[in-house]
């Protein structure tokens, strides 16, 4: 048995096509009007990269991991007294300067992934558009205040 | 009065009226498109519905310098979208839009027609040589081919009206409409038909095959999806209007619009009765029948845009083969038909 086609009408292609636009037009448009009404980003976004610059050690991984270096690091050593007399000095490395030019990074996460001291996390607010290209580059005290928007960690499994 | 004081009033008046409709026809095409793709178009602009959008994209391209290439043939690169406008413009001189209320009342409204709306393809393929692009000359030599293809099934359709209606004058066709007869039987099977024959007494029933060829036809005469290959985007950037910005630019996109409600002007003339409607009487429809007219273009003009975002743009050669191997046959066929009919009945 060869397979032959059943006769159709003509202009199938063309009616289904009509009918789908037309149906289309009078449905509701899936638009949600961003400035007025806002979608929720589902809580594990990445819309921004935030800092605790408690953890941060000053270590550079995710500057040396970040693939198009948008990521800028200063820090210096702070020298403490020794805890005995005579000691050694010790030193604490301080964290001077931690900017993400938000126009170069391109939201692959591999600085949050390779932090060893999770210092860096994924937060979803994505509302940091800025009229300048030069102004997307975003510091500390910015990175800083978007750790308050990352959502808990889920919880742990039980057993 | 004074011929060039009325001339010039009437000329006022037809861009008065013509250019609101065209960018109504616009607002229309942004709106119905985007609801078509499951958007809202434009929104903001003017407040409610962004029903000022039109405007704001007129001022926009006006605000744009007005660029002539280096290599331009200058005179005929600047006159160009005037000529398109005009082909479009000087339609609106015969189309009756009221039984006493016509610019022009020509004998030959219809050879007119035809002869001027194949005018604005001599503005494309002016725009086309003198932008010295290789886009532009592509797109202006497409646009050639294209409108001299369509143009045939066009006249062939608009013959088969004028041969039942027995008048190339728009104000006799659109009579023969409102006072048409099923080619003259008034009972069939002993019975009065004359009632059906005052509903589809546009010839748009007796004459679907010559209203589907003229509706395609004048798709392709203004070049629009899917006939747009003179300006397709993906193969020619913009093809003939590539070099174009503006003022210059704005009139070319006018001229498409205007030329859009003049082609659906004139469908509504020659197929759906123009300024008649059935069972309203002739003393109303001087003041009626520009309404009548005018929601019969619109219907038009949403039928184009709804074939417009409904398919693709065609390929060059099957856009010749629909032309020649199926519409110009089918029209002269519809023209032997219709005159069969005629000398028949």
């Amino acid at each position: 048995m060869t397979g032959r086609k059943m006769p159709t009408l003509p202009f199938k292609g063309l009616r289904t096509g009509m009918w789908l636009t037309l149906k289309t037009l009078f449905k509701k448009p899936v638009t949600v009007h961003y400035p007025l009404e806002k979608e929720t980003p589902v809580p594990r976004a990445r819309g921004v990269i935030a800092l605790d610059t408690e953890a941060c050690t000053v270590c550079m991984l995710c500057a040396r991991e970040c693939p198009d270096w948008c990521i800028y690091i200063e820090g210096h050593k702070e020298e403490q007294p020794p805890a005995k007399e005579g000691g050694r000095v010790r030193t604490r490395a301080t964290l001077d300067r931690f900017d993400i030019d938000y126009a170069l990074c391109m939201y692959c996460g591999i600085c949050v992934e390779v932090c060893p001291f999770d210092a860096l996390f994924w937060s979803p607010d994505f509302e940091y558009s800025e009229l300048g290209i030069s102004e997307m580059m975003h510091d500390k005290d910015r990175l800083t205040y978007w750790l308050s928007t990352v959502p808990d960690p889920p919880k742990l499994e039980s057993n | 009065m004074n011929f060039w004081l009325e001339l010039l009033i009437k000329v006022g008046l037809a861009l008065a009226i013509m250019l609101p409709v065209a960018l109504v026809v616009i607002f229309g095409e942004l709106k119905i498109s985007a609801h078509m793709q499951s958007r809202v178009g434009p929104y903001f602009a003017g407040g409610r519905w962004g029903w000022a959008q039109p405007l704001a994209d007129g001022l926009k391209f006006m605000q744009k310098e007005d660029l002539v290439p280096a290599d331009a043939d200058d005179r005929v690169y600047k006159l160009a979208p005037y000529i398109v406008l005009m082909g479009t413009l000087a339609l609106y001189v015969v189309i009756p839009i009221g039984p006493d209320a016509v610019a022009r009342d020509l004998d030959l409204g219809v050879f007119y027609v035809l002869a001027v709306s194949s005018l604005s393809t001599l503005g494309v393929l002016m725009a086309g040589w003198s932008s010295a692009n290789k886009y532009s000359l592509i797109g202006g030599l497409r646009a050639a081919a294209q409108l001299i293809a369509y143009e045939l099934p066009l006249v062939l359709a608009v013959i088969a009206v004028a041969v039942q209606a027995g008048s190339l004058s728009l104000n006799d066709i659109v009579n023969a409409q409102a006072s048409f007869h099923l080619f003259g039987v008034e009972s069939i099977l002993g019975r009065d038909v004359t009632w059906i024959s005052s509903l589809i007494s546009p010839f748009m029933i007796l004459q679907i095959v010559g209203l589907v060829i003229f509706l395609v036809a004048s798709l392709a005469e203004l070049s629009r999806i899917p006939f747009d290959m003179p300006i397709a985007e993906s193969e020619l950037t913009m093809g003939y209007l590539t070099e174009y910005s503006g003022l210059r630019f704005t009139m070319f996109f006018l001229g498409e619009y205007a030329g859009l409600v003049s082609m659906a002007a004139i469908a509504a003339t020659l197929f759906m009765g123009g300024y008649s409607f059935p069972g309203v009487s002739e003393d109303v429809l001087n003041f009626l029948g520009p309404v009548i007219l005018l929601s019969k273009v619109m219907f038009i003009a949403f039928v184009f845009i709804w074939l417009r975002w409904t398919f693709p743009r065609l390929r060059e050669d099957q856009l010749q083969t629909i032309a020649w191997k199926w519409l110009i046959p089918a029209g002269l066929i519809n023209i032997v038909a219709t005159a069969i009919f005629k000398v028949a009945f």
